[in-house]
């Protein structure tokens, strides 16, 4: 594996320690030997163990619900539905990543009058087994009057669709619509004069795309268990992106106030945006306010697909022009992203994002979000940005392609950098798009000829926003020198050891001498989720900031031993100095732990706007003209990562987003029959990616650092999925000539497409 | 917890509380296994005996990992399940170039691929025995119990059919052996009677100049169910340049795997190029009939009959003209 850090000569180096170095991660023994534990794992004394029972129907309405003979059944400690959940109000708030509204979560995790999907949750039964428990659930009798269900977005859009929600009228910034209708949202951005800008251009293209729902496949399934003691206190065990959104989700879904729920994050399996949004946890909740003991709730892998947040099938029309001499004039495009059985889908940040990389002096992007009948969509690694990097960038290589000119540099000519306005408003500060386009251009892998019959190469590059939002941390000094930093950031990608860095960085120490713990809502200050790329940048500044702290009272008290003033003492990477008093963070901690109060640094903070991470790559494939199959031969992913504090998990994120978005290219799809029913909710036939199906993924590391932090992190986490399934694409027509415009590109359609070219 | 119940094999009564593998995947909200007898005969009419008591809800364990599968995700239920691996005659595996081989019923994978013969004598056998599962899955699974778990995609069916291996069965009645091609009858249903079980599979020997090869197309390159499969076994002449006689059988694109007789005969004589196998290719095409579903479209699979049929081909008389 390559791994090239570039140093755009436009940044002062800085020396560190610690940043920049690999040690091992914190949680990394209890993980390779099994011992961390997952909220599955858990096991309290009187446990009961809960099962679901789910809608065979993707769109029906309830007519009734029997529970009385499961409720008779022994072993069987209590029954949930929907009427077991206060009503909710109509309130929509941010989570980090995406927005909920809780009337619609509450219908989500418990249907209400009608199951809008199949796998839909209409009940539960907490027993004394599992066993008991599932039995149970087959004898909760359901009378449903099946409707015509929808799934897919242009249907869902038609005037006469089957209808989902009677009261949802489409947002708009025009007139508000006079009848109900399955668009949630229409967005429109605009800048410049679009027909002024299509009349400049020498080359136009337009296209258009379809993408399958795909699955973000994390492998741990949703798991939780509630105890609801008598007091009213509400304790979660739960597998999350964020703890305090947790706590917030269930105060609104079940009407008691945050001050009484306590929520324990466990380890986390993998989430990618889809452990934000609640499922299980308040219908544990309820079951175990309804029996007096905790219940374990934990999904299937089927339900895990059928029941929770895919991410959204789109269709979309991109429209661009340019000059002879390869300039951008003008870009339009038509969007529509399914968002599920409820509104609010991932439509948002694509439309932001389809020409997030470019410099388009003229533009319009319209937006929609539609709702069917289909699992509602969560977040997944930048959502909603893939999609539309698919339309924007095998566009982008059209007029390349068109205009004769190398697509590398076509993207630079037209690169944004600072300055650049995007069509949804926003001004960039400094970005590193030109930096890791400028590194993908200089890789060993571009200057190396791709040899072979049916064989391409594609590039392609992305954007994705990263959050700031709120974090906090403390940090206590113990008596032997050593941190222990307490964070509220479930940690899903090594973040507990990239807060560990920076924390050990800012005090001279080293990072094993941090001990990093994320710890449960009572024992931390407000943080929001583990999303949206921010754990490194935001809690990571929370870290440096406490120990900044940490490092005022050291010099406070060193002053007080020293008989000096403050102002008097030196500090040098972890030494402090005064006359000839010259003692190690270290040495000076095991002093003045019995000669005084105890040091403990805190810090809350809460930074705003987008840290932009930008990443592009090179993919070779080959593709087997006679089974449509593609096979990835190499591929190398360049990222801008500001400043990579551990390098091993940047690449680590750099190669897993790739991996996906590899999946999402190649074969990764919900497979519906004509009756909205997933025929493929299992890891056997819905296809991702296995150690077998890709090569290494080489990765290069660029650092344009982030102004706005002291390291000059940029959030990394998600960008990465972002431009793969383009490059694959515009590989594939490398190889075989043709422009696919469905994704997954997988065996039968490629296949399908070579044999109806070759007139077959 | 054991009981003998008289008769020479020992029943014992678990409940999920003793069977690990319940205990292990509730855990993560799996369905549960639902409580059942286990046996381990060490007979085969002890065999026979335990599976007439039981009739239709009992089943029968080898590998254990389709039937623990199926199971656990309540495709089918039992009341008592009786394990093969302590009756010696179903865990055999003897072969010599003179006679062929013999394989119990119960013989795992992985002693098929490491057998040092083997993959000289049935290539294609070879072959599917590697494809099936990983590690874990090939150190457990059967070439009996994927027979008789009677999928339409099970990767060795094919290569059974094409080496022409014979099935011997036994049950209350007695002893009976038919051929391979007749053994399944449906998607998961094989003919064998109440109380029957397999007792081995046995292969002639191998003959001069011949070899075999099976390929199956899934979309990855692992963990994927076939959409297709073709198994081809070929004799050459002694020039090594016409086909003398041929099997070829195909795999997932059929209710049951299928033996292609128009495309076998048609091979016998023809000369070994390109053509030749491009040609059998279409006429193999001609017998399947696959569904439409998420492992490929009807129209795809047949195309993939074409193109494995003609792969396969090629590779099997690779191999006879290199012996
Ligand atoms: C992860 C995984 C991957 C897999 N990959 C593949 C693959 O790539 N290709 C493939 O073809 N299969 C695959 N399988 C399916 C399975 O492993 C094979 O079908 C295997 O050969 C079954 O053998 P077994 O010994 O485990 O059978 P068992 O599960 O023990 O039995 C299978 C069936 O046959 C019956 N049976 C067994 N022995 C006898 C007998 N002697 N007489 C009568 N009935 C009998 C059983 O009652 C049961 O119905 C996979 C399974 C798993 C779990």
């Amino acid at each position: 594996m390559s791994n090239v850090i570039v140093q755009p000569s436009s940044t002062r180096p800085r020396k560190y320690n610690v940043i920049g170095t690999r040690p091992v991660r914190h949680d990394g023994v209890d993980k390779v030997t099994g011992k961390a534990i997952y909220a599955a794992d858990l096991s309290l004394p009187n446990m009961a163990q809960g099962a679901y029972l789910r809608s065979p129907h993707a769109h029906a309405r309830i007519i009734s619900i029997d529970t009385s003979q499961a409720e008779a059944m022994p072993g069987v400690l209590a029954v949930a539905t929907s009427a077991d959940l206060p009503d909710p109000w109509d309130k929509t708030e941010e989570l980090g990543e995406g927005c909920i509204n809780y009337a619609h979560l509450s219908g989500n995790v418990l249907a209400r009058k009608k199951a809008l999907y199949r796998g839909h949750a209409v009940a539960a039964v907490a027993a004394t087994d599992i066993h008991t428990a599932q039995q149970a659930a087959r004898q909760i009798k359901v009378e449903y009057e099946v409707l015509p269900a929808v799934t897919w977005v242009l249907d869902a859009m038609e005037e006469d669709a089957p209808l989902l929600h009677d009261n949802l009228f489409t947002q708009t910034l025009g007139e508000k619509p006079t009848k109900p209708s399955n668009i949630g949202q229409h967005i429109h951005f605009e800048q410049g004069d679009i027909e002024q800008g299509f009349a400049e251009a020498d080359v136009v293209i337009e296209r258009e795309y379809r993408t399958e729902t795909v699955h973000q496949g994390y492998i741990e399934p949703h798991a939780s268990v509630a105890l609801w003691n008598e007091d009213g206190r509400l304790k979660i065990w739960t597998a999350t992106q964020g703890s305090f959104t947790v706590r917030q989700q269930l105060a609104e879904l079940l009407k008691i106030p945050v001050s009484k729920i306590t929520v324990v994050p466990c380890e986390i399996g993998g989430g990618f945006g889809g452990k934000i949004a609640v499922y299980e946890p308040p219908v544990a909740a309820v079951l175990s306010r309804k029996c007096g003991r905790p219940v374990k709730l934990a999904m299937r892998r089927d339900e895990v697909f059928e029941g929770t947040g895919p991410t959204p099938g789109s269709f979309m029309r991109v429209k661009m022009g340019a000059t002879k001499e390869g300039r951008l004039t003008a870009a339009k495009a038509w969007l529509a992203y399914d968002a599920g059985a409820f509104p609010g889908g991932m439509i948002g940040p694509g439309s932001m994002c389809v020409f997030s990389c470019y410099d388009i002096p003229n533009a319009t992007v319209d937006g929609y979000d539609v709702v069917l009948n289909k699992p509602k969509t969560q977040a997944y690694r930048a959502p909603g940005a893939t999609q539309a990097a698919l339309a924007t960038e095998t566009v982008i290589d059209e007029i390349a392609v068109e205009l004769g000119i190398d697509p590398v540099d076509f993207r630079l000519q037209n690169a944004a950098k600072e300055g650049t306005r995007r069509v949804d408003g926003p001004t960039y500060p400094r970005i590193g798009l030109v930096e890791t386009l400028q590194a993908l251009k200089e890789s060993e892998h571009w200057n190396s000829p791709l040899e072979g019959p049916n064989r391409g190469r594609g590039v392609a590059c992305g954007f994705w926003f990263n959050a700031g939002l709120k974090s906090s941390a403390a940090a206590n000094v113990n008596d032997d020198g050593t941190v222990t930093l307490v964070e509220g950031s479930p940690d899903i990608g090594g973040t507990r050891t990239s807060l560990a860095m920076q924390l050990a960085e800012t005090l001279g120490i080293a990072a094993e001498e941090v001990h990093p713990q994320v710890v449960d809502t009572d024992s931390v200050g407000y943080t929001d989720v583990t999303g949206g790329s921010r754990v490194t940048f935001s809690t990571g500044l929370a870290a440096h900031k406490a120990a900044l702290d940490i490092q005022d009272q050291m010099i406070k008290r060193a002053a007080e031993l020293w008989e000096c003033q403050p102002d008097d003492i030196q500090v040098d990477a972890g030494t402090y100095g005064y006359n000839d008093h010259k003692q190690t963070f270290k040495e000076l901690a095991v002093e003045l732990s019995s000669t005084g109060e105890a040091i403990v640094g805190r810090a809350a903070v809460n930074p705003q706007g987008s840290t932009n991470a930008f990443s592009a790559n090179i993919v070779d494939v080959e593709v087997d003209p006679e089974t449509g199959k593609v096979k990835i031969l190499r591929f190398t992913t360049a990222q801008d990562a500001g400043k990579a504090i551990h390098p091993s998990y940047v690449e680590g994120q750099m190669q897993g987003g790739s991996v996906q978005g590899i999946g999402w290219a190649l074969n990764e799809e919900y497979f519906y029959d004509d009756r909205g029913a997933m025929k493929n909710a299992s890891f056997l036939d819905y296809r991702m990616p296995t150690s077998y199906d890709v090569p290494m993924i080489e990765t290069i590391i660029v650092e344009v650092p982030n102004p706005d932090h002291p390291f000059g992190v940029r959030g990394v986490g998600e960008v990465s999925i972002v431009p793969p399934p383009a490059a694959i694409t515009n590989a594939i027509h490398q190889a075989t000539g043709l422009r696919m415009h469905h994704l997954p590109i997988s065996p039968p359609r490629l296949h399908q497409a070579i044999a109806e070219r070759n007139g077959q | 917890m054991a009981t003998g119940n008289g008769s020479g094999w020992q029943v014992r009564h678990w409940t999920h509380r003793f069977f690990t593998i319940t205990t292990i995947t509730t855990g993560a909200g799996a369905f549960a296994l639902q409580n059942f007898q286990y046996a381990a005969p060490t007979t085969v009419d002890d065999a026979i005996q335990a599976l007439s008591e039981h009739g239709e809800q009992a089943k029968m364990l080898a590998g254990g990992t389709d039937i623990i599968v199926q199971l656990r995700e309540g495709m089918c239920e039992a009341d008592a399940v009786i394990d093969i691996k302590r009756i010696e005659e179903l865990m055999q595996l003897e072969y010599s170039s003179r006679v062929g081989l013999q394989l119990g019923a119960g013989v795992p994978c992985w002693k098929i691929y490491q057998h040092a013969e083997l993959s000289v004598a049935y290539p294609a056998l070879v072959d599917a025995t590697r494809i099936i599962g990983g590690w874990q899955i090939q150190s457990r699974a059967s070439v009996g119990g994927n027979l008789c778990n009677a999928s339409p995609a099970a990767d060795t069916i094919p290569t059974l059919i094409a080496h022409n291996a014979v099935c011997h069965i036994a049950g209350p009645q007695g002893r009976r052996s038919l051929p391979v091609e007749q053994f399944c009858a449906a998607p998961g249903r094989n003919i064998l009677q109440p109380g029957e079980i397999l007792v081995a599979l046995t292969f002639p020997p191998p003959l001069p100049k011949a070899s075999s090869a099976y390929e199956r197309f899934i979309p990855r390159n692992e963990m994927d169910i076939a959409a297709a499969g073709a198994a081809s076994w070929v004799q050459l002449d002694d020039t090594g340049e016409r086909i003398v006689k041929a099997r070829i059988a195909l795999g997932a694109v059929a209710p049951t795997p299928i033996f292609a007789q128009e495309a076998s005969s048609w091979l016998v004589g023809q000369p070994v190029n390109d053509e030749t196998f491009v040609e059998a290719g279409e006429i193999a095409k001609k017998v399947a009939s696959p569904i439409d579903d998420m492992r490929g479209t009807r129209e795809y699979r047949v195309h993939l009959v074409g193109v494995l049929t003609k792969r396969t081909l090629a590779k099997a008389t690779h191999r006879a003209q290199a012996e």
